[in-house]
């Protein structure tokens, strides 16, 4: 009986180790954010001798935070809601109908998980789409990055929904648009709310396509001006602990309100697959 | 009704061409222009056979190097992200039960943070002089421990890994939990009845049980450890020289001095060693959903 309860306060204390390690560089940068640079300058885990909130006011302004901000929350949102509806469009006709060659197209999607890009000829295709340095191709070069997960995920999923919808629903009626918006997309929408989660969180985090695609400052997204900044204000961890927090909070945010979808979303998927 | 009037074919049309556009025909083209001396500054292309190729090959150049880097850190990562998923998992599962969704929450939470954004916090960590991990080994009396973990050559590859390790496990984790938690009561009751201890439960009942769910994360750290970028490019950039240089920074690079040519070859090679490795995958998967 002892050496149960010691096994399992040793467990407690690992599982706590491991979230002590997990948060601690987040606590380093939230409370370095408010400190002087002098404080900053070796990132402690101390706690601010006085708060300075004014250091957000200077990154926003010295970093445009503004509009970067608004292009990230346009990009995650924009690629997140035509690259999740595409995705489960798809989905809904290939797990439906399997012919022969519906079933290839989705062995075909979904190979696109696996797929690297080539960042030289996805330039030419930019150029020619006349996408290169504006939104809408972020947005959509976004957009075609989730859709094999994505259809990998609903494709999945539509198995537990019943084909009998599907028939009651023509008998009364209903064309495929109807059908699909007002029976299928209700019943997907535990999977929905996961696909277009984990999609805002990877368009919001990604990086190497604004490196590549947008030279134009008034396009950048946040991950691109936080490294511009960093760049600059090496020197001012105080600074750069803002700009992260800054940057890292809505995601943090949208992690804790949706968590459930993802922790389990994830795995449905996964596992089944 | 035909099923083809009730699931048109248009509902997959938008999904197919900016799958077709912005994936299939960039890495389909990028094969062809691997054999030309394309280049950022000039719009004349000639073809160079395998001249492309011969460089990356060539033992006078880097980029054996970069795929060297590229292979130590997929293997090493998909090792500690399995194990020490694996053990977390263990813990969250079997050790505790009060608050285990709320450790499997914060054990997640690095993986939803923007890459970048890692790099950029661990370059202060990691500082040798002020950072956070040598001040606290010192701290605790483990002062020889600490290291120039960016700057040494020698352990520079290793501390990116770290890193990497630190802000992957949770989905590792998440994933195997599942798996675990999948493996029938019975199985380890049968075996307690035998007198097992945790050790033989651990080798002969849940390794084997768990074996869809471990092929399921190398998988997935195999397919992200291959085309990593972000974490290498803001934490290293590639440096000292070129230790921590993988194939990606190694594609920015040749992007960046406008010898497109040699990087498209360099990005091609890993299209089509990504694209069979992808077609076993789901040559497993189709096998695994005929099964059931």
């Amino acid at each position: 009986m002892l050496a149960k309860s010691f096994k399992h306060v040793g467990a407690h204390l690992l599982a706590i180790l491991a979230c002590l390690t997990m948060v601690m560089p987040f606590y380093l940068i939230v409370t370095n954010s408010f400190k002087t640079k002098a404080d900053a300058s070796s990132m402690s885990a101390a706690l601010p001798a006085s708060v300075h909130l004014e250091n957000f006011l200077t990154v926003i302004s010295a970093g445009k935070l503004g509009t970067s901000f608004f292009n990230s929350m346009l990009y995650a949102s924009g690629s997140t809601i035509i690259g999740t509806l595409f995705a489960a469009m798809a989905a809904f006709v290939l797990s439906r109908n399997r012919t022969r060659f519906n079933r290839f197209l989705y062995f075909f999607i979904i190979l696109g998980i696996a797929l690297p890009a080539n960042y030289f000829t996805l330039t030419k295709v930019m150029q020619i789409t006349t996408l290169i340095n504006t939104r809408t191709g972020m947005i959509l070069l976004y957009a075609a990055g989730q859709i094999p997960f994505g259809v990998f995920l609903m494709y999945g999923f539509l198995d537990t929904v019943p084909r009998e919808l599907d028939e009651a629903a023509i008998m009364d009626g209903c064309g495929p648009l109807q059908l699909f918006f007002q029976i299928i997309v209700p019943m997907l929408t535990p999977v929905l709310v996961t696909a277009a989660v984990l999609s805002f969180l990877g368009a919001w985090s990604n990086f190497i396509m604004p490196l590549y695609y947008l030279n134009n400052t008034a396009n950048w997204p946040m991950t691109l001006s936080v490294y511009n900044f960093f760049g600059q204000y090496q020197a001012n961890w105080n600074l750069v602990s803002a700009d992260i927090l800054l940057t890292v909070l809505p995601v943090i945010l949208v992690y804790f309100l949706a968590q459930r979808y993802i922790l389990t979303g994830i795995t449905a998927g996964a596992i089944k697959g | 009704m035909k099923h083809g009037n009730r699931y048109p074919f248009y509902f997959v049309l938008g999904a197919l061409i900016l799958y077709l556009v912005f994936a299939i025909i960039p890495g389909i083209t990028g094969i062809f222009y691997s054999f030309t001396d394309w280049s950022g500054y000039t719009d004349k292309i000639n073809f160079v056979g395998l001249d492309n190729f011969k460089t990356i090959f060539s033992a006078s150049e880097n980029y054996l190097l970069f795929i060297k880097n590229t292979f130590i850190f997929t293997i090493i990562t998909i090792i500690l992200k399995t194990a020490l998923g694996l053990a977390l998992a263990l813990i969250l599962t079997e050790g505790v039960k009060r608050f285990a969704y709320f450790y499997r929450m914060m054990i997640y939470l690095p993986v939803v943070l923007p890459a970048l954004a890692v790099a950029l916090i661990f370059r202060s960590i990691l500082n040798p002089a002020t950072g956070f991990l040598n001040s606290t080994l010192r701290a605790i009396g483990l002062g020889v421990l600490a290291q120039k973990w960016l700057v040494n050559p020698h352990i520079a590859l290793y501390s990116v890994i770290g890193v990497d390790t630190w802000q992957g496990v949770g989905y590792i984790m998440v994933i195997l939990i599942a798996g675990l938690t999948s493996i029938p009561r019975e199985y380890y009751e049968a075996a307690e009845v035998d007198g097992a201890s945790f050790w033989p439960k651990l080798f002969w009942i849940t390794l084997p049980m768990m074996m869809p769910a471990m092929i399921i994360v190398t998988v997935l750290n195999l397919l992200y450890a291959l085309k990593v970028f972000d974490i290498v490019y803001a934490l290293t950039n590639g440096g000292p020289g070129y230790v921590t240089d993988v194939i990606y920074t190694a594609v920015f690079q040749a992007f960046s001095q406008g010898q497109w040519g040699l990087g498209t070859a360099f990005s091609s090679l890993l299209f089509v060693f990504m694209s069979v490795v992808g077609y076993f995958v789901i040559r497993l998967m189709d096998r695994g959903q005929t099964r059931d």
